[in-house]
């Protein structure tokens, strides 16, 4: 007994070896990618036009929409279907307030922020109780609920036919009425909350997600309480929703119920799905992918959300932690290849 | 009295034809806990098959219904397991989830480009006459579609009840691992579950398409129905989808009348959180209960 274990030694030291290389290589690459996109996004206004750069603050908007829907499912994993509504929540709520209170826009957001955040808190409270997926439903639920609130009051909202006019705010008396400067606002509104996303993923507490998903029993044996964590998460979820919202508002210039409906939050799912939950680029990769890809793939048409839920369901099926979990995915790969290729 | 009896019975009528989507629903749950967001979608979809089959045979609605039927149990039986299904029952219930959610927005969006964005006239099954009875009216189509529906159900409860395929599918959803021991071929068992929910989706489409027409987006609010129905009443069991059914069907058509008709939606929605809140295992159901 005691002859082999060297050797055994030995093997796991090369395959470590192997696998310290490949995912060395790995992470330059992924260092390489994101550079190369930051300075992209950074001179995009010198080289699109006014629509190009709505396309990529609508990405930008969806991104952080997608990030919400992250924290919940991605990391305390519960599925939620009313992420939409909740824009739908912050939008109408930002633009009311500014167009019927006279109040700042920026107070606005935040006013709207906290509105979705504790109206998230109070939805899951009841569902988040119960084991399985009565999260989903009763979230499903939600969204058809907001939906039909907003269609009907309409001496509020306007009805189906939403408001329209939205100004774009202004900072400072500085105006972000032009594509490019407001172009810029969503991208530093993507980055606080792409940072606030990272701190709290490595903080204790992102940590006490991460041990939830992956082993329940395990962490409620070492006194987390999952449901408190799962709340938290999905209320936080929820308040970036509506950051989004308060954002797509005068971004679009105008808001209606049909834009925040049910079909947008299964969107969002599939969108988190093919990125990749529960990792910090899920939600870019997935939003790129719905928002961007069809432009460029224009010969598609009307056909890009058949052909692009196919692709998800197919993407599910080979590789069921979305094209982020690719890279990972193939290192396994490769190194348990290479562990074989030693035996 | 008389409005509100002609509407009990239009409720529960259109409660039946939730039951039979919430039924099918719960049976995937119970054999493989497949949680099949795209049921609303199955059935929207199976009423444009049974209606492209009418124009393409010239035939009435009945017949088109007999030969769609093996159609829909391919695809939403058979291709739906198969193709996946089967494939993503290793992982937890979570990638399946997103699975079927992509299978939704697949049959939506391909409907809308198949059939068009606009609402397509369907055939009622049974003409729509008025029956007046001891003061009381009702509509000829409300009671058949409530005794077809009912006989389904009850027809569903002796197979599962009362046959050897029905109890192995029985003893497949208490615990797969006896049933394997048993010798009962879980697989095959799990493969007639999605075939029956196929079969009771295009049922459903045949007899609440005329009411809703045929419409792309209708599977969004029938899956709604569905769902609410099924956990309601109680979700581990067929008799709790059955009666949440009912109890939809009723509030919404209650509801919509002497309350508010544009959230007529709204009435079950709100009894499906108080549900939650307060009894999560449904009305009808109890605690940690399976069966089928």
């Amino acid at each position: 007994m005691t002859d082999k274990s060297p050797n055994i030694d030995q093997r796991v030291h090369g395959a470590s070896l192997i696998e310290d290389t490949s995912s060395r290589i790995l992470r330059i690459v992924g260092w390489i990618i994101y550079a190369v996109v930051i300075v992209a996004l950074l001179f995009a206004p010198n080289y699109l036009g006014s629509y190009g750069l709505y396309l990529l603050s609508f990405w930008a908007v969806t991104t952080i929409a997608v990030q919400g829907l992250n924290l919940t499912m991605g990391y305390a994993g519960k599925v939620s279907l009313a992420q939409a509504s909740f824009m739908g929540i912050g939008a109408y709520t930002s633009t009311l307030l500014v167009q019927k209170a006279g109040i700042s826009f920026w107070i606005g957001l935040a006013i709207a922020a906290l509105v979705c955040t504790a109206i998230g808190a109070l939805i899951g409270f009841p569902a988040l109780r119960v084991k399985g997926h009565y999260l989903a439903f009763v979230t499903l639920g939600f969204n058809e609920l907001v939906i039909l609130v907003l269609r009907n009051e309409d001496q509020w909202t306007n009805g189906p036919l939403g408001i329209l006019g939205i100004t774009r705010p202004s900072i400072f008396g500085f105006s972000l009425f032009e594509a490019d400067r407001f172009y810029y606002f969503c991208m530093i509104m993507l980055s606080l909350v792409s940072l606030a996303m990272w701190y709290m993923i490595r903080s204790p507490w992102g940590r006490a997600f991460k041990a939830l998903r992956d082993n329940p029993n395990r962490a409620e044996s070492l006194g987390l309480s999952t449901t408190t964590y799962t709340l938290i998460a999905f209320a936080i979820g929820s308040g970036l929703a509506g950051i989004a919202g308060v954002i797509h508002a005068p971004m679009v210039e105008f808001i209606d119920p049909q834009s925040f409906g049910l079909h947008r939050s299964l969107i969002f799912l599939l969108m988190l799905m093919s990125g990749g939950r529960g990792t910090l680029a899920g939600p870019f990769i997935g939003s790129f992918f719905v928002i961007l890809l069809p432009e460029w793939l224009r010969f598609t048409e009307d056909y890009y959300l058949i052909i692009f839920s196919i692709f998800v369901m197919v993407l599910i099926i080979f590789f069921p932690q979305g094209v982020a979990g690719i890279g990972p995915y193939l290192q396994k790969r490769f190194s348990n290849a290479s562990k074989k290729g030693k035996e | 009295m008389a409005i509100f009896t002609q509407l009990l019975i239009a409720g529960i009528a259109t409660g039946a034809i939730y039951a039979l989507i919430a039924v099918g629903f719960s049976l995937l749950w119970q054999t493989s806990e497949t949680i099949n967001f795209a049921q609303g979608e199955f059935v929207m979809f199976s009423g444009f098959v049974i209606l492209a089959v009418m124009g393409y045979f010239d035939v009435n609605v009945i017949p088109a219904f007999l030969i769609a039927l093996p159609i829909t149990l391919l695809l939403f039986g058979f291709l739906f397991k198969t193709l996946l299904v089967s494939p993503l029952i290793k992982y937890s219930d979570f990638p399946l989830v997103i699975a079927t959610i992509g299978l939704g927005i697949l049959l939506k969006e391909g409907a809308k480009e198949i059939w068009g964005a606009n609402a397509l006239r369907f055939p009622d099954v049974v003409p729509d006459q008025i029956l007046k009875f001891a003061g009381i009216r009702a509509s000829v189509a409300d009671l058949a579609t409530l005794g077809i529906a009912i006989f389904i159900i009850i027809g569903l409860q002796l197979f599962l009840n009362r046959t050897f395929i029905g109890r192995s599918m029985e003893a497949t959803a208490q615990n797969p691992d006896v049933a394997r021991i048993l010798g009962i071929d879980v697989d095959r068992m799990i493969l007639y579950t999605f075939l029956i929910n196929a079969a009771l989706v295009t049922v459903a489409a045949l007899l609440i398409t005329p009411a809703y027409l045929a419409k792309f987006s209708n599977g969004e609010t029938l899956g709604l129905l569905a769902f609410m129905a099924a956990i309601v009443g109680g979700f581990n069991q067929v008799r709790g989808a059955l009666m949440g059914g009912f109890l939809i069907g009723v509030l919404e058509n209650l509801g919509a009348f002497y309350i508010s008709t544009q959230y007529r939606t709204a009435f079950p929605i709100i009894l499906l959180i108080l549900v939650v809140l307060f009894k999560p295992e449904g009305i009808f159901g109890r605690a940690e209960e399976r069966r089928v």
